[in-house]
């Protein structure tokens, strides 16, 4: 138990003010500017706003140089603004079919209409340090090729085609939002696709890892991966129609999982979705496979006892904010608490020895 | 003759466009084009959010994805009009110049509005749109299929 302690408010003042000092650097190096971090360290502005869970990235970069770097720290700033914020309501859900796509690849079809088109990635890269960033050269523009504005099917739409792959239902049920009411288990598919997309990303990476490792195992194929600018739309009451109120970059993730048919289900291909702010593709694929592998209940599948496969497992660790805050306040003060711990060890001592001398004795 | 349905179609259109500008291009395409008519407020610009929902597999159920910043406004002109305006961001000077621009666009300032703010917006937004089409144009592989080494 934390218990309120008092005292040590000039030791926090000047904690603080050394924290600011710190986070400053050294003064002859230029300051870093918000814009700086949102336009040169984007994936770490990206990665703030998806598991932040608000999409603004001046706040994200503000909340990246404030928390020196620490991300999770700037998510939990993040966080705590969402927090004060009224909501307007609900868009209408984003049409990622529409996405004007920066990427957009696919691990199973060569000759996928529209086109492979890898976008700005670190794939191929040769991961050697570019001294060249150091001496803070140039940079060379990128080229361009005309573009035809074809449009960018979905990819597991042609399987859908063949009825290979499992249909994904249209319906317009209201989701349950865990911003609101708690989490609470059994969660159906969209309050754990909500948990997932804000998720931690080393956890929900992992987590993906072990199924691919064998825990769980669910033969993961990347079906299509895509990156780009989807419009976001809501209907608003005084209008009595909806207008776009922005636009947001994502990254959306189907993958195509082998399935060799159960109880209730024919042998096809099932799905695992996974849809994250920004440009994030390792959180995303690992969301998809995290969902694929949360699905087994409805699909009628075994649970091995992975555990990516434990909705409660998964979800209630998820989560890096409530992790964090649980950690650390075990860092706070519990002076009391650890009194009692003490006082209780030492009686145990003491009668363990009363009772060794009492043996002895006898 | 020209529908209300046309007309939500247009309203659409440039609500739509004016929530997209970069910060502050809106109230400097506005001041560039007219001087501001009085006007009172409906609702005072006010930053929220918006949850933004995907669907599962792209097309199927929803779920709530995570949120959005918003500023939204109303105001009404001395001759009437009500101007409405949600706008991505927090910024109220771009909500207020924005809300302005949709009443203003119900008034004889339509043609020039049109010319002088909407025209602008468009513009820099396709050509926005089209250089990042084809710096991703020129990313699109080529695939050509290599003859298998055995016989």
């Amino acid at each position: 138990m934390y218990v309120a302690v008092k005292g040590g408010e000039r030791a926090i003042e000047n904690a603080h003010a050394w924290l600011a000092e710190e986070r400053r650097g050294d003064r002859s190096v230029v300051e870093l500017s918000v814009a700086q971090i949102r336009e040169q360290l984007s994936l770490a502005v990206n990665r703030v706003m998806a598991e932040g869970s608000l999409y603004d990235p001046d706040l994200a970069a503000l909340a990246v140089k404030q928390s020196r770097g620490d991300l999770i720290e700037a998510i939990f700033l993040i966080r705590a603004y969402r927090t004060t914020l009224p909501r307007l309501g609900a868009s209408c859900a984003v049409a990622t079919e529409a996405m004007a796509c920066d990427r957009r690849i696919s691990a199973t079809f060569k000759d996928v209409p529209g086109g492979q088109i890898l976008g700005p990635t670190f794939d191929y890269t040769h991961r050697l340090l570019d001294f060249k960033l150091a001496a803070e050269g140039e940079t060379v523009s990128a080229p361009t090729r005309e573009a035809e504005p074809a449009k960018v099917p979905h990819v597991t739409g042609f399987l859908n085609r063949e009825g290979l792959i499992e249909e994904a239902p249209h319906d317009d049920t209201p989701p349950p939002d865990l911003t609101r009411e708690p989490l609470e288990m059994p969660a159906e598919r969209s309050l754990r696709l909500q948990a997932l997309t804000r998720a931690d990303e080393g956890f929900t990476l992992g987590l993906a890892y072990s199924t691919q490792r064998g825990y769980g195992r669910n033969h993961a194929f990347v079906g299509e991966l895509r990156i780009g600018t989807v419009a976001v739309e809501m209907d608003i009451p005084e209008l009595g129609f909806a207008v776009e109120i922005g636009e947001i970059i994502l990254t959306e993730c189907e993958t195509v999982n082998q399935f060799t048919g159960s109880k209730t289900e024919p042998p096809q291909f099932t799905r695992g979705y996974g849809l994250v702010f920004g440009q994030t593709e390792r959180k995303a694929i690992s969301m998809a496979l995290v969902d694929r592998a949360l699905r087994w209940e409805e699909l009628g599948e075994d649970n091995v006892g992975a555990p990516a496969q434990d909705a409660e497992f998964v979800l209630y660790h998820a989560d890096n904010i409530q992790a964090t805050g649980f950690l650390e306040h075990i860092k706070l003060p519990h002076y009391v608490d650890f009194q009692s711990e003490l006082e209780l060890v030492r009686k145990l001592r003491r009668d363990a020895g009363a009772e060794q001398i009492q043996e002895a004795a006898e | 003759m020209k529908t209300a349905t046309d007309d939500t179609k247009e309203r659409k259109a440039w609500m739509s466009l004016m929530a997209k500008a970069p910060e502050r291009r809106i109230p400097e395409l506005l001041d560039g084009a007219i001087t501001r008519p009085h006007f009172n407020w409906l609702r005072v610009p006010e930053v929220g959010s918006v949850m933004v929902r995907g669907r599962s597999g792209g097309k199927g159920a929803p779920f709530n994805l995570g949120e959005m910043t918003v500023t939204r406004c109303a105001l009404r002109l001395e001759t009437g009009e009500v101007g409405h305006a949600y706008v991505q961001g927090r910024s109220k000077a771009d909500a207020e110049a924005a809300a302005l621009v949709d009443a203003l666009m119900q008034t004889d300032f339509r043609e020039k509005l049109r010319g002088q703010v909407l025209a602008p917006l468009e513009a820099e937004q396709s050509e926005a749109r089209k250089v990042r089409a084809e710096k991703a144009a020129a990313t699109k592989v080529d695939f050509f299929t290599m003859v298998r080494g055995e016989d």
